[in-house]
Formats: structure tokens, sequence, C-alpha cells
């Protein structure tokens, strides 16, 4: 019976085992020419596509990295300044508070010896005074007191001789205690 | 029995169509059997449709792909990753992706016409063109595996190491027939049985339900739909079969490449 089947495909000329040289033919040649074709185009644009792409991506990266560390240098540089702008400005204000200090002090100081100094004037300045005034004094209180002195003597004086006596020897007394002065 | 193989005479008997059917007359005859089939002209269509559809794909090599680059580059990395890198891996496999890649597209696309309609008919159910791709694939390998080793390839690959020396006369026998002799003709007969008969079965469905509709009977009449719906699933696993008959083709060119390759660590 399988006999019968072989036979009866066998006889009709189609074995399908035996192939038909020129379809084997046609088959080889458009493999062939679709593998020129694969590896002279399609496979290295595919590639070239992938490498670039691979390459973009890497790069992509790269450049992330690189800008990411110049942010935070930059971060790092501000901080720096903002330290270091606080630290002089620390700086500043204490220097201030010291020069301030110190003017201060100057100015007691100054003020100081300004007082000290105008009081020292004002003191040599009564002592003249009262030096002037004892001068002045000197001068006058003879006068005065032989004024009032003649005045309260007066009457006795003009009687008799022995008040001129006093009287001259006082003026002489007088006399030579101004020509003291005079000298 | 007799019956399914012999065209029958009267029409109340079904008659299958047969392998003959898959002979269609020639396009353009010449000389006395031979001429310009079918077949020959789907074969240098599917290389037309290949070859446009990549380089058009392939050709724009934008970092950001549109559908189409995409769809190629998606179809190109299945074989290039899915296939060569996985299989052959290492730093050589990119000499073997564009061979591994026509082959998977080839196969793919000349399969695929048995799922078309009005084509209808896959160019590796003609036993040729699966010997030629078998071929092609039995003489790469054995190349490859004397290039990389030398000779001495030929006793890496039948010799296996840690055998012991009195099982080595039952074991390179086995080894000579399995690797040298049946590889190429599973190889190629895997692909061409599969599609011969996935084609058969939807060409005996559809006769089948013709057959079924032309009866007077309404109850065979009926009986058509069941028909067409065995029809309807056979077509969707025959498509499910080409598709994956490319892979398993592309797949054993792989592991052979690969044994080549590694031959003196197998």
């Amino acid at each position: 019976m399988n006999q019968a089947i072989i036979s009866a495909a066998t006889e009709g000329g189609t074995n399908p085992l035996v192939p038909n040289p020129w379809e084997m033919l046609v088959v080889f040649a458009g493999f062939a020419l679709l593998m020129f074709i694969v590896v002279k185009y399609v496979v290295p644009m595919f590639e070239k596509t992938f490498a670039e792409r691979a390459e973009a991506i890497e790069g992509g990266i790269a450049k992330a990295e690189k800008a990411q560390a110049e942010a935070s240098a930059a971060l790092e540089e501000y901080k720096q300044q903002l330290t270091e702008a606080r630290t002089e400005a620390n700086r500043i204000r204490e220097e201030a508070r010291a020069e301030g200090a110190q003017i201060l002090a100057e100015l007691k100081e100054k003020a100081a010896a300004e007082s000290a100094r105008i009081t020292a004037q004002a003191h040599t300045q009564i002592e003249s005074e009262r030096q002037a005034a004892v001068v002045s004094l000197r001068a006058e209180v003879g006068t005065l007191a032989t004024t009032l002195a003649s005045r309260i003597v007066g009457e006795a004086l003009s009687d008799d001789a022995r008040s001129a006596r006093v009287v001259d020897r006082f003026l002489a007394d007088l006399e030579n205690q101004n020509a003291g002065v005079a000298k | 029995m007799i019956a399914l193989a012999l065209p029958a005479q009267d029409s109340g008997t079904f008659t299958p169509p047969g392998i003959e059917e898959l002979h269609l007359p020639a396009i353009i005859p010449w000389g006395a059997a031979e001429g310009f089939s079918k077949q020959m002209l789907l074969v240098i269509l599917s290389v037309v449709i290949i070859a446009t559809f990549f380089v058009i794909a392939a050709r724009k090599q934008q970092l950001v792909p549109g559908k189409l680059q995409f769809a190629g580059e998606a179809a190109y990395s299945f074989v290039r990753n899915g296939i060569a890198k996985d299989i052959i891996g290492g730093r050589d496999f990119m000499k073997y992706v564009p061979l591994l890649f026509s082959l998977f597209f080839f196969i793919l696309v000349n399969n695929i016409y048995g799922a078309i309609p009005l084509i209808q008919l896959p160019t590796f159910s003609h036993v040729g063109g699966a010997y030629v791709m078998a071929a092609i694939v039995y003489v790469t390998w054995i190349a490859i595996g004397i290039k990389r080793n030398g000779l001495k390839y030929f006793k890496l690959a039948t010799v296996p190491s840690g055998v012991p020396f009195y099982i080595l006369p039952i074991v390179v026998p086995i080894e000579i027939i399995s690797n040298f002799l049946v590889r190429p003709v599973t190889h190629s007969l895997r692909l061409f049985a599969t599609m011969l008969a996935g084609h058969l079965i939807v060409m005996i469905s559809g006769a089948g339900i013709e057959f079924l509709v032309m009866q007077e009977n309404v109850l065979l009449k009926g009986a058509s739909v069941l028909v067409l719906g065995g029809a309807i699933a056979m077509y969707m696993l025959e498509a499910l079969i080409m598709v994956l008959q490319a892979y398993v083709f592309t797949l054993l060119t792989a592991i052979y490449i690969e044994g080549a390759l590694h031959a003196d660590s197998h």
C-alpha cells in the first residue's frame, strides 16, 4: 500500500525530495545577492547608527558629569568666597570697634589734658591777679590808712607839735615804702 | 488509501490535492519540464522586499529613529543580539551577523508567502531551496572550523574529550555521522518538510471545504463550517511554524558556527 503511494507519487515525476536544479540556482543567486546587499549596505548602516547612538549617549553622560563637576566647583568657590567675605566683615567690624575705642580713649585723654591745662591757667591767672591786687592794695592801703587816720586823729594832730612829728615820721615811712615798691 | 493518492473519477468521492499541486505550471516555460516557476519569482521578490525594506529603514541613520527605522533596527537587533550575540558571543560574533541576518529574513519572507492570500506558496515547500540554504550553512561552518583550528578540527569535532578510549570506536562513527552526514540533511529537510506539510494541510482544508459545500446533503454542507474552523486554526498554526522554522534554521546555524569556532572546548 505504501509502495503504491510512493510509486504514485514518483510516477508523476513529483518525488518531493528531488530538487529542481533551476530553482536551486535561483535560490542560491537570490540569497547571494541578498547577502551582498546586507554585507555592503544594511549591516554597516545599522552598526554605524548603533555606534553613533552609543557614542551620543556616552558623550551626553560625560557632558552631564562635566557640567555637574563645574557646578559643584562653582558652588564650592562661592561658599569659600562667602566665608571669606564673612571673615572680612567680622575683621572690619572688630577693627572699627577697636578704633572707636581708641578714638574715645584719645578724646578722653585730650579732654582731661585740656581741662587740666585750663585749670592750671586759671590758677595762674588767679595768682597773678591776686599778686596784682596785693601790689595795688599795698599802694593804696598807706594812702587810705593815712587818710583814715588823719580823719580820726586830725583834730589832735593840729594841736600839738608831737603829732606833727608822728605824721612826719609816718609819711617818711610811707615814702620809703613807696620808694621800695617803685624800685 | 489508493483513492487518496490517485485522482478519483466519480465526483462523489473526495479527491484531496496532492504534492503535484505544489508544482504549478511554469510562468515562462523552457526546456521539457523546467521553466520559470512561481517559486523562482517569489525568491526574487523576497530579495527585493528584504533589501528594499532594510536599506530604506537603515538609510536615515538618525539617532532618534522614526517608526520605519525603529522597526528595521528592532528586526536587525533581534538577529544580531538575540541570535548571533547570545549564541556565538565573544568578540567575533559580528562577523557572522550578516549571514545570520540574511538567512533569517530570507527564510522568513519565503515562508510567510504561504500565509499571504493569492501568493499562498512557501518557497521552501520545494526541497531545492532548502538544500541550497543548508548547503551554504554546511560549507560555512566547516570552513570556519578549519580556518580556526586547522585540519585538527575534524579530530576535535569527532573525538570528544574525556571519553574512555575503549568507547571511542563507537562514539567516533556516531559523531561523524551525526555531525557531518545527518546534520545538513536534517537542517534542510526540517525546513522543507514543515513548509510542505503545512501547505498541504491548508490546501486539503480548502479543498475539503469546497467539496463539502458542493454536496447536496444539507448536513454535509453544514459540516463545512467545522472544517473551516479547523482550517483557520491550522492556518494560524502554520503561520506560527513559518516564523518558528525561520528562527530555528538561523538558531541552528548560529549553534553550528559556535561549535566550529570553539571546537576545542567541546
